[in-house]
Order: structure tokens, then sequence, then C-alpha cells
């Protein structure tokens, strides 16, 4: 049988409709919806973030509002469903605005990683030879270094601020982003396809972006839902050692090492951060897991 | 040749001296990168609440050698470290950086090689349990322990531990180091934290045990023990194991690096006198010389033992290259 594939190498969609075949991503898109824990853990995502979103603007009390009532336990009482931490501020809004800053802190520093990630590998793995080499040696030395202490500097150094969190954790990340990338392109650049492109006369930069990286987006993509609780339990480390996101902003881990300092009197300040922080990261997880089974499905 | 002999005949010498001498660049521009980084930076250690008067900040200054040149001062430091020596501390008064790191690095180093220990039997151990009933109830349950131990980050795991095992039980000690006259770490004091510090990573273990015992048990010498009629127990413990275990080996590296990352967290939790908590301190307190021992220490031990399970590897897979 004869496939006709068109300039990027995949199949013609309209073909394949007529020929009733399923592709890669509908195999692993079937896969995936069948993985009940993947699909659970997508819808209570989507319900964390739109709490996240929306959250703080609905909820009846503003997260910075310092009131007498401090300390206290949940009630229902004026609606401080979870209490009051010890400026009198309610914890329903403190920890609303916790899980944004946590998720948006993943989803950022996942994002700085996946620019920079991506570019390195593709164009090491592209280009090849003494570039690659060079490009990837770089890569070794970071990989050495141990970067969360120097993270650590870097704040005390610079002052705690919410953009160096950001950069510096999506900085650290990309190492690996570029090395499965990497991986990919070399595996891809010998395929026929690219050969074609190249002889009719596609720059680089245009083979890279058009060919190769639709190519590698299921390893990528794969990679991307594994960073996001990594680099939020990252944060949130930081801001357990003090380190992290300013007053009268917080973060998860934040509103947990305050909760830690108080726990065997106040409890309540510990378990509704730890919950949440637990949730979302078990949720990414488990979806992460999901994807990876879905598009590689030889570990099932 | 005894079995000693032949192992260490197989270690490739070469390969092992050219990782050495790639790890000595590598640490050198840690040093300089911390050293330049924390003394470009605005505000010193010495900027205090009252503004001293110029002749008392000359002689600090001069005390720790920072009238000097700036690339003098970084050359005295490297030739410091070179001897062993990290300098005075900055803040605790009368202490060298070497005083508090020979203070601090047990601790942490005990808690660390603990855990370690603890992760690599537990982890072993669920991971084949795990991998030998693939989609079973069994494997259900410690995949699904494995990934609440994975997403449950040590600062969230120690309290709750705290809560129900010092605080409700109250089996185990609440934090800190033994207390006068048995000042030590003992079982009371240390099975909290080492267990904090373990759960990540028996997880982790866990999960790529699992991976690769499923891996090898389709393997095509795992086929060939079985049909030669072997007993499944030494299928399992002769061909299965060896090698499911390698995938362990090279994680073995990134695993201590974690773990001494996790340990910054544990000190504090628990209020141990490690080498994480005058780390943290050091950072907050612009603690200068006390951050770059302390650093130092953690790099060369991070290079060392990647170094360590690299060797390691190469020992055990008779398939390596070495480039």
């Amino acid at each position: 049988m004869v496939d006709t594939l068109d300039m990027t190498g995949r199949k013609d969609p309209v073909e394949q409709a007529l020929a009733g075949g399923r592709s890669l991503w509908d195999d692993a898109k079937r896969r995936l919806f069948n993985n009940k824990a993947a699909v659970i853990s997508m819808w209570v995502l989507g319900v964390m973030i739109f709490l996240a979103a929306f959250g703080p603007f609905l909820w009846v009390h503003d997260y910075s509002q310092i009131s007498a009532q401090t300390e206290l336990a949940p009630t229902f009482d004026n609606w401080h469903l979870l209490g009051t931490d010890e400026q009198g501020r309610d914890l329903v809004a403190r920890n609303l605005l916790g899980l944004r800053i946590s998720l948006a802190v993943g989803m950022v520093a996942t994002l700085v990683s996946l620019v920079i990630g991506v570019t390195w590998g593709a164009i090491a793995g592209y280009v090849g030879g003494r570039t690659d080499n060079l490009m990837m040696r770089f890569v070794d030395v970071l990989y050495a270094m141990p970067f969360i202490f120097f993270v650590i500097l870097l704040l005390t150094v610079f002052g705690r601020n919410i953009i160096l969190i950001f950069a510096a954790i999506g900085a650290v990340e990309w190492l690996t982003m570029s090395r499965i990338v990497r991986g990919q392109t070399l595996a891809i650049k010998g395929k026929e396809f690219i050969e074609a492109a190249r002889a009719a006369g596609v720059s680089g930069p245009a083979i890279i972006r058009r060919h190769i990286l639709p190519n590698v987006v299921g390893p990528v993509a794969v990679y991307v839902t594994l960073t996001i609780p990594v680099v939020i339990m990252a944060e949130s480390f930081l801001s357990f050692l003090g380190l992290g996101v300013n007053e009268p902003l917080t973060s998860l881990g934040v509103l947990i090492s305050n909760g830690a300092k108080e726990m065997q009197d106040k409890p309540w300040l510990l378990m509704a951060p730890a919950i949440l922080m637990a949730v979302t990261l078990l949720c990414l997880n488990f979806i992460g897991d999901g994807l990876r089974d879905a598009l590689d499905p030889k570990e099932r | 040749m005894s079995a000693l002999q032949r192992s260490l005949s197989r270690i490739p010498w070469a390969y092992v001296i050219r990782r050495l001498l790639f790890a000595i660049p590598t640490l050198l521009v840690i040093i300089a990168v911390a050293f330049f980084m924390m003394r470009l930076a605005p505000g010193g250690p010495f900027d205090g609440e009252r503004k001293l008067n110029a002749a008392t900040e000359a002689a600090i200054a001069a005390k720790f050698g920072m009238d000097q040149p700036l690339w003098k001062q970084f050359v005295d430091y490297v030739l410091g470290v070179l001897q062993g020596d990290f300098g005075p501390s900055m803040k605790t008064l009368g202490k060298s950086v070497n005083d508090l790191i020979a203070d601090g690095l047990p601790v942490s180093l005990a808690i660390g090689s603990l855990a370690m220990l603890v992760a690599l039997i537990v982890g072993t151990g669920l991971g084949i349990f795990a991998g030998l009933r693939q989609n079973t109830t069994g494997d259900y349950t410690v995949m699904g322990f494995a990934m609440a131990g994975i997403s449950i980050p040590t600062f969230v795991t120690g309290p709750l531990l705290i809560l129900a095992f010092a605080l409700g039980a109250g089996w185990f000690a609440v934090g800190g180091l033994g207390e006068y006259p048995n000042i030590g770490m003992t079982f009371n004091n240390m099975t909290l934290p080492v267990l904090t510090l373990a759960l990540p990573q028996i997880a982790i273990i866990s999960r790529l045990m699992r991976a690769s015992t499923i891996e090898t048990m389709r393997s095509p010498h795992v086929r060939t023990a079985r049909a030669k009629g072997l007993p499944e127990r030494t299928v399992i413990m002769r061909h299965v194991l060896p090698s499911a275990i390698l995938p362990l080996v090279s994680y073995a590296g990134p695993a201590m690096a974690r773990v001494m990352t996790g340990s910054l967290v544990i000190e504090r939790i628990f209020g141990l006198p490690g080498m994480g908590s005058y780390f943290v301190d050091g950072a907050i307190n612009r603690d200068y010389t006390l951050v770059m021992g302390a650093l130092i220490i953690y790099a060369t031990l991070i290079v060392l033992f990647n170094l360590i399970a690299d060797i390691l590897y190469a020992l055990l897979d008779p398939k390596v290259k070495y480039d």
C-alpha cells in the first residue's frame, strides 16, 4: 500500500479519513481517556484552575484584609470557613491566592524551561557535529551543579522577587528538556521527509519549525506535564525555607510553612494548604503518567 | 585472581581519571560563580541597623581581607580552600567555617545515608513486588502509594508525621538531637527525619524498579531461563534481579543530590543542627564564607556521588561504553 504523504510527512487527512484509519494521536487520545485516574485528575485540576483564576474575585473576603478576629478556628460565622491567620486574614481567600500563585509559578517557569530547552535541543540536534557537542557539554556541566543551592544564593543576594523565582526555576529545569528534544531531533533528522524538505530548498530554521518540532510534541508534552509539579514543589520548597513570595502575597508553600509552626494547637492552618498542594501535585502527576502511557504504551 | 581483583581490573581507570579531571573545572566554576555573585551583590554581611564608623568598618574589612582587590580575594580564597581552609565565619564570632562544617556535616551525612539505605531496600522490594504482579490489586496499591510519595512534598509529610507519631502517639521525639546527658543521634530522634527524607525516594525507586522488572521479565534471556525449566524463584533471583537493578544504579547519583537538597528542609522541620541549616541561615544572614564553604562541600559531594554511581554502573553492566 502506498501512503500519500504531504510535505510535512503526515498522512493527508482527507485520504486518511476516507481510509477510516486511526492515527497515532487518535490511539493516544483513546488510551488517555480510558485511563480513569488521568480523566478524574483532569476534571479535578480543571476545577482547581477555575478556583485559582476566579476564586479570589468571587470569595466574600479579600486575601489581604486584616481583621481583629485572629487565628479563628474554621467557622460558618462571617464565612471564615477555614478560619483566619495570625493577622485575622481569611484563610479561604489566602488559600485560593496561594493556589493561584503556586499554579502560576508552575506554568510560567515550565514555559520558560520549555522555550529554552526546545530551542537549545532542536538546534543542537539539527546542526549536529561540533556545535552539538559543545552545546551538550555545556548542558552536562550545568547538570553537575547543585542548582537549588544557586537559586537560594540568587534569592538572598538579589532579594526575594517573584519574577526571579520564575526565571531561576525555569532556567534550571530546561536541561532535561533540551536533552529529550535533541534525542528526538537526531532520530527524526535522518528520515526521508526531512531530506525531501531540504532538497526542496527549505531553510534550516524553517525545517526545525515546520518539520522537526511537530514531531517532538509527544515526549515534550509528557515532560512538560511532569515538570509543572516539580516546579510547584521547588517554589514551595523555597517558600518553606523563608525565601518565597513576599507578603501580602502568599503561596501554598508559605501557608504550609506558617501552618507547620503551629500544627499542635491549630492543625487547620496546616491541613488546608497541605491537602490543596497534595491534590494538585497528584493530579498533575496522574495526567503526566497517563499521557506517557498513552503515547508510549510499552509499559502497560 | 580473586573476585576483588577481577572487579578492580574491570574499573576503566582512564575513564575515571578523565571524569576526575572534568570535575575540577566544574568545581572551580561553581566556586567562581558563587564567589563573585555574593561579592558583587548590594549589601554586605556587616550592614547592621546602626551605621558603623569608618575606622571600624575598615578594620572589619581588613580582618576578612575585604580591603584587597576582588581578584586577589578570590585567589586567596581558592588557595585557602585547596589547603582545606574555608576561612573564619563572618557571623558566628570566634568560629571558623571549618568548625561549623565539622559540626554540621556528620549530622547531615548520617540522616542522608540512612535515608538512602532505607529508600534502596524498601523501594527495591516494593518495585519488584509490584512489577511481578503487574496490573493486579497489589501492583495498584503499591503504585498508588508511590504516586502519593512523589506528589506530597517532604515539608507536608514531615509535619504530618510529627503530628501523628510524635505529638499524637508519642513514639518519637518531635525534633532535635538527643538531650543531655545522652547527646547524640538516637533512634528516637532519627526515625522521623530519616523516614520523611526517605519517602519520596522510596516512591521514585519503586516506580523505577517496577518498570525495569516488567521490561526484564519480557527479555529473551529470561525466556531462555524459563525454557530451561528453572524454577520461577531461581529465574527471578538469578536472571531478573541482576539486570532489573541496573537502572537503579544510574539513579543513585541524582538520588543522593536530591536527598541532600531534601535535608535542607528536613533539618529545618526537625530542628537538626546539620549542614543544611547552616547553609540556609548563612544565606539569609549573608555569611559569605559559611555559604561558600557549605556550597563547595555540597557540590563536591554531588560530583563525587555521580562519579561513584557511574563507575559502579560500568562495573555492573558489561555492555556500557565509557565516553
